[in-house]
């Protein structure tokens, strides 16, 4: 009995002590302070273009989609899709695609340039060969899920602001 | 195999010291009297290859750690000002990074050495596997090395490599920002990593004292499988025996190691890394270093996530379990037919997985990926059935027979000329 309650205190103190030292593995308060949200021009972006800003040290796309490109998204069965999401869930308007630019596989920065974009007009993922369309999602290759939609509100019609 | 007291020292200080504390006697015992198998071939060098490697890379990465700064906005530029700045720097540094590289070289002849003469087999099982822990944590020690200089390779494989852990369900975001210590690869995560990269190689030295205090336990295998039965007759005395070819060797590896440092210092890395790192592109090809290349091309074999990133892990704990797959009562390869070939196949699959590892993983080299991923764990999951059915070839009863049925001479009683039974 006194050695169950000796080793039940002991390993009550070892856990206790244990954990500053995995806390102090987790984002410190000065670099969840970086995070602070970060204000996007949207006039800068031409139809058709992608402007990539940075947020908490990751990419974010932000995408001015064509007529075109949002038919395509929206005209997709979402019964053959891996992640199945309909493209209004994504956008908050539907010229306007607002995406963490991390490849949902092992993290990479899929390329967006024309003609860089794969089979779906989305972004390609140089790594290991994921597709995404243009909502962002995974349509082909190693990646389990779509592209991560980030926090973000309009402030206007000209702003908007990630975070 | 020899005990620790016939050793006496021949001066007085020496006695003095040695009741106190008998370190003298553990030496002797453990590098100038034991006995070593006297049939051994030049594979049995590369342990020792493998220490001076060790000892290479803490000399050269101490000295290193002097002039380099852990931070995203000087790690680039502090590896720069050791290349150009610092005396010798350019050595140092070319040392360390290809010394990466031959140890990885030495580890994997030393790892299919083991293999092909069954030496994971009993009682070397807890030998064989402090092995592979060994050779788990260079893994983990060179992977965070090859971060610090921050060029566009070593963020993108941080990156890659440490997203492996998002595989796991539920719990995998939470140890990817704990092991980041933000948000992405950045600043907190090269930090750790340099402190791990410093630690790590002194854990490694701790193993291998277990390994080869293991190793001391159970004795050498050899060539013919069979243990040292008479020390007169099977084995001769380490020193000078053991000691001499083992300096001879690594003597040999260093020319080679030196010829990478002085004539091609950057063939086995790769032009990338001399691109600061970049968040926010990632270059069009990221490859791992070379000694990686097999393990990344079964990860990509896979087209799911969490399939590739188990079947990585997978691979490489299955050598853990070697000793209790291979069902053959015959140790040694040389004696088992079916067994030689199945290894030869193994080593040129894994090879080729290296090989495909490096190319891009679309069309034909998926494919590829994908069979030889699969002809990998099937050599694993055939030891069991090859060793109830194989025919073996006739074993040599003693070291002795198999070193005279070779030579066709006679044995002379080495062991008994220098040591004192
Ligand atoms: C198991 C032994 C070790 C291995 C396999 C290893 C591996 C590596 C590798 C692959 C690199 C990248 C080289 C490059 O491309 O520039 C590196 C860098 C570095 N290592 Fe080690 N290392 C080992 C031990 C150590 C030790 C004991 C220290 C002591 C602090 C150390 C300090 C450093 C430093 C400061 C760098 C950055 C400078 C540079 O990139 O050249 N290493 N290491
Ligand atoms: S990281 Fe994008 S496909 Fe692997």
């Amino acid at each position: 009995m006194l050695y169950i309650a000796t080793g039940a205190a002991a390993a009550v103190g070892a856990a206790a002590t244990a954990w500053p030292f995995i806390s102090q593995m987790n984002p410190d308060a000065a670099t969840i302070a970086a995070g602070a949200p970060v204000e996007v021009d949207l006039k800068a972006i031409p139809e058709g273009g992608i402007m990539t800003v940075k947020w908490r040290g990751n990419p974010i796309f932000v995408r001015h989609r064509t007529a075109k490109e949002i038919k395509e998204a929206q005209d997709v069965n979402l019964g053959t899709l891996r992640d199945p999401e309909p493209d209004a869930k994504r956008v908050k308007k539907p010229e306007w695609l607002v995406v963490v630019g991390v490849c949902t596989h092992l993290g990479c920065v899929p390329l967006g340039a024309p003609g860089q974009r794969g089979e779906y007009d989305g972004w390609f993922c140089p790594c290991h060969g994921s597709q995404f369309d243009t909502s962002g999602r995974i349509r082909q290759g190693p990646a389990p899920s779509n592209l991560v939609v980030p926090n973000y509100v309009f402030n206007g019609d000209t702003r908007l602001t990630v975070g | 195999m020899s005990g620790p007291s016939t050793y006496v020292p021949k001066s007085a200080l020496g006695r003095w010291f040695e009741s106190r504390l008998p370190v003298m006697g553990l030496v002797h015992s453990s590098f100038i009297a034991y006995p070593t198998p006297r049939n051994l071939n030049y594979f049995w060098t590369f342990g020792a290859i493998l220490s001076f490697m060790l000892g290479a890379q803490i000399v050269t990465g101490i000295v290193l750690a002097m002039h380099y700064t852990p931070h995203t906005a000087f790690a680039f530029a502090s590896v720069e000002h050791i290349m150009r700045d610092v005396n010798w720097g350019w050595f140092l540094r070319y040392a360390h990074a290809n010394g990466a590289s031959m140890f990885f070289v030495a580890v994997y002849i030393h790892m299919f050495r083991g293999l092909y003469y069954g030496s994971y087999k009993a009682p070397r099982e807890v030998l064989w596997i402090l092995g592979v822990i060994i050779f788990l944590l260079m893994m983990a020690t060179a992977f965070m090395g090859y971060v610090l200089p921050w060029g566009q390779m070593s963020f993108w494989g941080a990156k890659v490599i440490t997203s492996l852990f998002s595989a796991i369900p539920f719990v995998g975001d939470s140890i990817t920002t704990l092991l980041w210590g933000g948000f992405t690869v950045d600043n907190p995560t090269l930090n750790r990593f340099f402190s791990l990269h410093y630690l790590l190689p002194f854990m490694i030295a701790g193993v291998v004292v277990l390994h080869v205090w293991a190793l001391h336990v159970v004795g050498q295998n050899n060539p013919a499988g069979v243990e040292i039965k008479n020390v007169q007759r099977d084995a001769v005395p380490f020193t000078p025996y053991a000691t001499i070819k083992d300096s001879f060797a690594v003597v040999v590896f260093t020319i080679v190691f030196c010829w990478f440092i002085f004539y091609v210092p950057n063939y086995l890395g790769h032009s990338d890394n001399y691109i600061e790192a970049n968040p926010l592109v990632t270059p069009s090809h990221i490859v791992p270093e070379w000694y990686f290349l097999p393990f990344y091309a079964i990860l990509r074999a896979i087209p799911s996530k969490l399939g590739g990133v188990l079947a990585m892990f997978g691979s490489i704990a299955i050598l853990a379990f070697l000793p209790w797959l291979d069902t053959s009562k015959v140790r040694s390869g040389a004696f088992r037919p079916v067994f030689k070939v199945l290894f030869w196949v193994f080593v040129v699959v894994c090879c080729g997985l290296g090989y495909l590892g490096a190319m891009p993983a679309e069309g034909g080299y998926v494919i590829a990926s994908r069979i030889l991923t699969l002809l990998y764990f099937l050599f694993f999951l055939s030891l069991p059935f090859i060793g109830w059915f194989e025919t073996t070839k006739p074993v040599p009863a003693t070291i002795a027979d198999a070193v005279l049925a070779k030579s066709g001479g006679s044995v002379a009683l080495a062991g008994a000329a220098h040591e004192k039974p």
